[in-house]
């Protein structure tokens, strides 16, 4: 996506727009400011944590040790449809309907 | 110049599980709109996912089915992407650490054998389905969106690019479609798109290494779209080449009733999916103990069973390989020789007029009206003259249609042989009188004519005329 080097020390506004895009946020000038300054500060912390010399470290992703539990493969089916549909922004009988959506 | 093509394939398998991959929902097809989700699949806050056991094993199959390693902790991750059939803004997949890795498997082309190397296999859920004309009103001005499918797991096996030709990648994809079903884990319906097909295609000069740059041909639904969509896009890319000019990477789609592929038109940015590890699910972890009980479990594979039927009744490769192409294939075949001991007449039977019944359609098997016993009955009669060969062709047809055993069919119909040497006596004297010149002929020393004969007592004898016995009686009438 992008690379912050160590010598690099503020992102630019058109990295942190194309951010905003990838999570459809609207940004006015004012928060392309604000913004880069603050994710600089967030990537400035990993860069310090980039430091420390991880060799011989299995990458981990969790702090937990356990594994993942299993589900049997057994049907519970969920009644409430209904509830969900009603607090979609739209729907149409049992339809969510969304703006249209170019195929 | 002369190009290589150089062809990798991404499959997707829909998993044959009675839930999602990480919720209770029912997986079945044919629902109400929606009527299987729940908060999990909705993607609502405050749910987690809980992983289904049966996928775990399911994808485990696979990989030791196509030699693959398999991987003892794998991780799954999201890929991060905004569509709305996709409830939760992401995907839950795996990336740097997929289930299974490094495998192959095993295609025969003509006469030559050939491994093409499995990349990996990793689990996914699906996406839900839009829709942007509404079933009932036809209406265009929205999209509709049916989350019954959102969740079902996924395969996803990525091959190497180790595919050189249209066919090649046929005989790959057939062959990984006959390992999917006779596991059981996949019902390879690729028009229902149950297995659905992206193929990466290059080219290069022949004789070179470099790969060229790709063209993604995606959502290949059927053999023929992908055999009709790789000679276009070989001819296509060859062209722009010998013009001197760049291929461009892009997702391409087959539009049959043009004949062509079509540039998806990529958006400004390219995908960025941020993959990352997702934080609701803790490694998948599977013991050595559960990998070799279902390494146990593993049923007699596509190859396995084509060499066993080479061996056991001495089918040619080719034929053996069309009968293994499916359990249920295999098992009719089988289950017919049981029946009809001569195993290769059975194979002709059934690659030559059962498969064209059926329109070569496997999965149309399971709902035929023609049972083994059909089969079998159909050619004994043949054997004991009650039927011709070619009317033997007419009784299997008309079971096909309504059903019914052979006897019944002959009798409904009226197929019988004709082996009633009075009847035939009278079609053969008709004949002789209306072809004076052929008689003369054949009594002249042609006696390749007798076909000729024997084809026309055939037709007046609507095909019902026992063969053996109107040639003797012929022979003694103009000999
Ligand atoms: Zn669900």
């Amino acid at each position: 996506m992008f690379s912050f080097s160590r010598g690099k020390m503020k992102l630019t506004h058109e990295e942190v727009k194309k951010i905003a895009r990838l999570a459809r946020l609207q940004l006015t000038e004012a928060d392309l400011e604000k913004y880069a300054t603050q994710l600089s500060a967030v990537l400035s912390y990993i860069e310090r944590l980039n430091q420390l010399d991880t060799a011989n470290i299995e990458p981990t992703a969790h702090a937990f040790l356990v594994p993942t539990p299993f589900r049997e493969d057994k049907v519970k089916p969920y009644t409430e449809q209904e509830l969900s549909l009603q607090n979609a922004p739209d729907r149409e009988g049992p339809f969510f309907k969304v703006p249209k959506v170019i195929a | 110049m002369n190009y290589e093509p150089v062809i990798g394939l991404e499959v997707h398998a829909q998993l044959l599980t009675e839930t999602k991959i990480f919720c209770a929902c029912s997986t079945r097809f044919g629902s109400r709109p929606n009527e299987n989700t729940c908060p999990v699949c909705l993607g609502l806050p405050g749910v987690l996912p809980v992983l289904n056991k049966k996928v775990v094993e399911y994808a485990i199959r696979a990989g030791l089915a196509t030699h693959c390693a398999i991987t003892r902790k794998s991780v799954f991750a999201r890929k991060n992407y905004f569509y709305p059939d996709l409830p939760k803004g992401y995907q839950i997949s795996q990336y740097e650490l997929p289930i299974c890795q490094k495998g192959w498997i095993e295609i025969e082309v003509g006469t030559q054998k050939k491994r093409i190397g499995i990349t990996r296999i990793h689990l996914e859920e699906d996406a839900g389905k839009s829709l942007h004309e509404h079933p009932k009103t036809r209406q265009h001005g929205a999209s509709w969106v049916d989350l019954n499918r959102a969740g079902v797991a996924l395969i996803e096996t990525v091959s190497e690019p180790d595919i050189r030709s249209a066919e090649e990648t046929v005989a790959y994809l057939k062959k990984f479609r006959a390992i999917l079903v006779s596991l059981g884990i996949c019902d390879g319906n690729m028009e229902e798109g149950s297995l659905r097909c992206d193929v990466n295609i290059s080219l290069r000069p022949v004789g070179t290494e470099k790969f060229g740059t790709r063209a993604e041909l995606k959502n290949m639904n059927s053999f023929k779209h992908i055999e009709k969509a790789l000679a276009y896009e070989i001819n296509r890319q060859a062209s722009l080449l010998d013009a001197g000019k760049t291929i461009t990477q892009e997702t391409r789609l087959w539009n049959d009733d043009l004949g062509v592929t079509e540039s998806m038109r990529s958006k400004e940015e390219a995908f960025d999916y941020r993959y990352f590890p997702d934080p609701d699910l803790l490694p998948l972890v599977v013991s050595d103990t559960w990998i070799t009980e279902i390494e146990k479990s593993l049923p007699e594979l596509p190859d396995a069973m084509r060499d066993r039927l080479i061996r056991d009744y001495q089918l040619t490769p080719y034929d053996a390989a069309i009968l293994t192409g499916s359990r249920d294939l295999s098992r009719f075949f089988e289950q017919s020789v049981q029946l009809y001991p001569e195993a290769k007449k059975v194979a002709n039977w059934i690659i030559n007029e059962f498969l064209r019944l059926i329109e070569g359609d496997e999965s149309r098997i399971a709902g035929t009206k023609i049972t083994p016993q059909h089969l079998a009955k159909t050619l004994q009669l043949v054997d004991a003259g009650t039927i011709s060969g070619s009317v033997a062709k007419t009784v299997l047809q008309k079971i096909f249609e309504s059903g019914g055993g052979p006897e019944a069919v002959i009798a409904r119909e009226g197929l019988a042989q004709v082996s009633d040497t009075g009847a035939l006596e009278a079609a053969i004297a008709e004949i002789i009188a209306a072809n004076p010149d052929q008689v003369a002929k054949y009594k002249g020393g042609n006696e390749k004519l007798i076909g000729f004969f024997v084809g026309l007592v055939m037709k007046k004898t609507q095909g019902r005329g026992n063969p053996g016995l109107i040639n003797k009686l012929l022979k003694d009438k103009l000999g």
